[in-house]
């Protein structure tokens, strides 16, 4: 493939990729063609995807460019190693999702299949496009773009009203947060967004302080109601759960991701060297995300709303690597700074593999049980063993267990925090380590969660709930994907290092890491600090197999399957009697002291108490904007009384002050 | 060290550390007998025990799955993994540049994680309180092990152990106070993490107050012999790592085997004088209430905090 035509291939493919959208309204193909065909071609299509990032992480940027509407508004394109970093990221999390998706809507009816298939191949043709884009006009277009297709994505399961609460509040504040990078785009442009549209040509524009603290502010604000960040993640838990786990799963591992994209690109290429705080302002917002939503996460009960919240908090340990390469940026100590943007980035990748595969993990169970509640689930490594053995790998990725990948991102960004002592001030010398405890506590406290997600669903007996049948041959497939590369990437981590200082080059003013071998990870000096993964995992195995071996050749006698002792109790032994999902949680609810609401409800003679963990950030923070917003809007409406002549009035006034003031 | 003799120094620092750890373990209990007023079942007891549970008959729970099976091997695999890297006798082994203190931390999670999991497969109410206490109480420690390791790697502007020890042991006579704080703030999180008191009671009989114990009811045979041993091994470990970071005089540097041979004597001898630390620890004070544990992890924590900072503001 030439390098030349890189770009233009993407391009092409993926107005290919919209093919589905088109086949799926042709009433005369069969159902089951129309699914294998289009979730297929999504797949190919995202197969193309990867192969192109990886060649565009070692390649030099390309650009196109091509008419648009207006003579001089175009659609321009680029495809440098960063925009390759992220489309490898999209068509990782793309192609195990649509693999799934073929098993997933299997069951679904002629109106379900119509109603995933068109939105579906858009949302991922307006991400490739988002990621490619190299003007405001392109880069707004697919943004929105991306954001209604996922919000139709969000209906297909079903209409009940608290889907619709959710597609509505994601959509709102999907929009908030367009409007605020419209500001910013508009800034940034200095108001001309036709002719100093293009990125490189705003990045060659001189701002004044207040107007790039402005827009620092502004893209802040846009891109952290697409990440998650606190306060402007309430879209979240609610989208996440409603979708069906492919959208979920493509959601949380892909288009997160891209609002990453979105602050490296515009914070960090266009915006010139900024002021001191705006790496302490990510590093801080990040880590109050983090543990506000660990926390969050722990103590849910659904297993999709669980994975939502932990999705938020991998963002804000993300934006925390970031805040840190900006900080050590900001005192030129490129290195340094190079090693935590890295970690950041090996934490986007890691995050896409192990959370899409739970996700899809969560499927599948769906599907087997018919229920997302884990007070009803359990005992499903018995019933749905591959399935189990494979979201086991996604836990321990996750849990950030050596030799996996999470460790090893893990691993990178500790290893930033601990080179803190460079910096000259002797504030963040002493705060970053603490930060760094932090980001620990962070990392122990999501293990306790998954350990609850994966022990009390998978686990122990069921409880109310029986899997029929263990997942399909799709769906298995697409999970065993990803499990073989959370493995690969967290044994081979050195190789991944090495593709991503090509992205560290471009943003950091040329500083990459030394090179790194294959099988070992030294960031800085193989003195300071070395991790061998494969050595880990050929000693652990090793270790395991000879212990194995001495017990069975000495003491091998074959095990007796026996009543479970349970102290004595197993007599009135109900499967109710295992904790609950809510028990689990409870001793961290109490420490940490959340506020926990139980509304009582009679319904036909039987209490019962559902327990609910509201978000306070609902009573704090949207509440009342909401009322505010509604006072104003009352306020408003009492300028609409029906009256002509005042209408007459308001434009005869509104003419007199343009005559008067804009002449 | 060239790559045979290290081999060899590797394999008599494993095979010496899984033979010793259960004399620690009886050493212990005899020193908690004599402080109690008891007369002790003897100093090698938990061999006998071993022994015993070795050739018993091993049963298994009707309702559990696969890993309910694996995860005594893993722990056990994953014990002897983390012996082969801390340099107890011997610095410079061939496995040690594999892990520094993060990997380190991260193994002994890898042997948590199996067990918890495994303890939920049984599928009975107390494993679910054996998981989730487990759970918790680790990630309290976690910050307070992190702040405590940090110091310690900060001073040598290294994470890797080989190095830590070998600064130290250059170093002889120098005492840095940040350090004084990390070993403080360790010995807290080495109480947490081992299941001593004032956390939990390895000796208690009533379920309602088990974590680590309630994690093992369910084993019998061969499988509780070798979670025991992982246990004392554990306990072996921490107090090791303890030396390794803060008391590493006598570690050798030279691959002879005499050097080898006086290094385990030491090793036993510091052993002998921390156990009695610890059964004193353990006497004087009670058990706390689960829900005093929380405290008891951030009075820890904060200690590898004034490391820390003494650490930046004094510059050792």
């Amino acid at each position: 493939m030439n390098s030349g035509d890189c770009l233009l291939w993407v391009l092409y493919a993926s107005l290919l990729a919209l093919l589905p959208t088109v086949l799926v309204a042709i009433p005369a193909l069969p159902i089951r063609w129309k699914r294998s065909l289009g979730f297929l071609l999504t797949v190919a299509f995202c197969l193309l995807l990867i192969v192109v990032g990886i060649h565009a992480l070692a390649s030099p940027a390309l650009h196109a460019s091509i008419p648009g509407p207006l003579t001089d508004l175009a659609w321009q394109f680029t495809l440098d190693p960063l925009s390759g970093f992220f489309l490898l990221v999209l068509g990782s999390v793309g192609f195990a999702a649509s693999l799934h998706a073929i098993g997933y809507f299997h069951h679904g009816s002629q109106s379900k299949l119509k109603q995933v298939l068109l939105p579906y191949p858009v949302f991922v043709t307006a991400m490739v496009w988002v990621l490619l884009a190299a003007n405001a006009y392109t880069f707004l277009v697919a943004w929105e773009l991306m954001a209604l297709s996922s919000t139709f994505l969000i209906l297909v399961e079903g209409q009940d009203q608290r889907r619709q609460q959710a597609a509505y509040l994601y959509l709102l504040i999907a929009h908030l947060g367009a409007l605020a990078l419209f500001v910013a785009f508009a800034l940034l442009s200095h108001g001309d967004l036709i002719s100093n549209g293009n990125f490189q040509r705003m990045a060659q524009l001189s701002d004044s302080p207040i107007v790039a603290n402005a827009v620092f502010g502004l893209t802040l604000l846009g891109f952290g109601a697409k990440l998650g960040l606190l306060p402007l993640h309430a879209w979240l838990p609610e989208a996440h759960p409603a979708a069906p786990s492919p959208v979920s799963a493509l959601m949380s591992g892909a288009m997160l991701p891209i609002a990453v994209y979105g602050l490296l690109r515009i914070d960090w290429q266009i915006l010139p060297a900024g002021a001191v705080w705006w790496g302490p302002l990510w590093l801080g917002l990040g880590l109050c995300s983090a543990l506000f939503a660990v926390l969050y996460s722990a103590l849910q009960t659904d297993m999709k709303r669980l994975l939502a919240y932990s999705s938020m908090e991998n963002m804000g340990l993300i934006l925390i690597a970031l805040g840190l390469s900006r900080i050590f940026a900001e005192q030129n100590l490129w290195p340094l700074a190079a090693l935590a943007l890295i970690a950041g980035l090996f934490q986007v990748l890691n995050h896409a593999f192990f959370k899409s595969l739970l996700f899809l993990g969560s499927g599948s169970v769906l599907h087997a049980t018919g229920t997302l509640e884990m007070s009803h689930l359990g005992g499903l490594i018995r019933s749905m063993p591959q399935t189990a053995f494979l979201v086991l790998i996604g836990i321990f990725a996750l849990a950030g267990l050596p030799p996996l990948n999470g460790f090893a991102s893990e691993w990178l960004l500790l290893q930033a925090f601990l080179l803190a002592p460079s910096l000259p001030s002797g504030m963040l010398r002493a705060i970053l380590p603490l930060a760094a405890a932090g980001v620990v506590l962070v990392t122990a406290v999501a293990a306790f969660a998954i350990v609850k997600f994966y022990g009390i669903a998978f686990l122990g007996r069921a409880r109310s709930a029986v899997a029929k049948q263990e997942a399909g041959i799709w769906e298995r497939a697409s999970m065993a994907f990803l499990a073989l590369f959370c493995v690969l990437l967290g044994v081979f981590p050195g190789r991944v290092v090495d593709s991503l200082s090509h992205i560290t080059a471009l943003l950091l003013h040329g500083s990459q890491i030394a090179h790194q071998s294959a099988l070992a990870l030294t960031p800085i000096s193989a003195q300071r600090a070395s991790y061998l993964p494969g050595v880990f995992l050929l000693g652990i195995a090793l270790s395991i197999a000879v212990v194995f071996v001495l017990v069975w050749w000495r003491f091998g006698r074959s095990l007796r399957r026996a009543p479970v002792w349970s102290c004595g109790f197993a007599a009135d032994y109900s499967a109710q009697t295992q904790d609950s999902p809510t028990g689990f949680s409870q001793p961290l609810l109490r420490i940490f002291g959340v506020s926990l609401s139980t509304l009582r409800n009679r319904q036909g003679g039987r209490n019962t108490l559902p327990v609910q963990i509201p978000d306070p950030f609902w009573k704090g923070f949207y509440l009342p904007w909401g009322r505010v917003t509604l006072w104003i809007a009352g306020g408003i409406s009492r300028l609409q009384h029906g009256r002509i002549t005042s209408y007459l009035l308001y434009s005869f006034l509104t003419l007199i002050v343009l005559l008067v003031f804009f002449r | 060290m060239t790559s045979l003799i290290g081999w060899r120094d590797q394999c008599f620092q494993i095979l010496f550390v899984v033979a010793a750890a259960p004399l620690l373990a009886g050493w212990l209990q005899t020193v908690r007998a004599l402080l109690q007023n008891r007369r002790s079942a003897g100093i090698l007891q938990p061999y006998r025990d071993l022994f015993r549970l070795f050739h018993k008959e091993t049963l298994i729970p009707e309702q559990s799955s696969w890993l309910f099976q694996f995860a005594p091997y893993v722990m056990f695999g994953a014990k002897i993994m983390a012996v082969a890297i801390v340099p107890i006798i011997a610095n410079g082994l061939p496995l040690a540049s594999a892990a520094d203190v993060i990997a380190l931390v991260g193994l002994l999670a890898v042997a948590r994680i199996f067990q918890v999991l495994a303890d939920m497969d049984t599928g009975t109410a107390f494993g679910s309180y054996g998981a989730h206490r487990e759970m918790l109480i680790s990630a309290l420690a976690e910050p307070a092990l992190l702040a405590a390791l940090f110091t310690a790697s900060l001073l040598a502007r290294s994470t890797s152990l080989v190095q830590i020890v070998h600064l130290s042991q250059i170093q002889l006579f120098s005492i840095h106070p940040s350090m004084v704080f990390a070993a403080i703030a360790f010995g807290f999180v080495l109480l947490v993490e081992n299941a001593r008191i004032p956390v939990d009671n390895p000796a208690t009989h009533l379920e309602l107050t088990m974590i680590h114990e309630a994690m093992v009811l369910e084993y019998s045979g061969r499988h509780l012999a070798l979670l025991e041993w992982a246990a004392q091994l554990k306990l072996f470990l921490y107090m090791t790592i303890g030396f390794a970071l803060f008391l590493p005089w006598g570690i050798a540097a030279k691959p002879s085997l005499t050097s080898l041979v006086i290094a385990a004597g030491l090793v036993l001898v510091k052993l002998f004088f921390a156990v009695v630390v610890l059964a004193l620890v353990e006497t004087l004070l009670a058990k706390k209430r689960l829900f005093r544990v929380p405290e008891f992890a951030i009075t820890g924590f904060l200690f590898g905090v004034i490391g820390l900072l003494s650490h930046f503001m004094l510059g050792s």
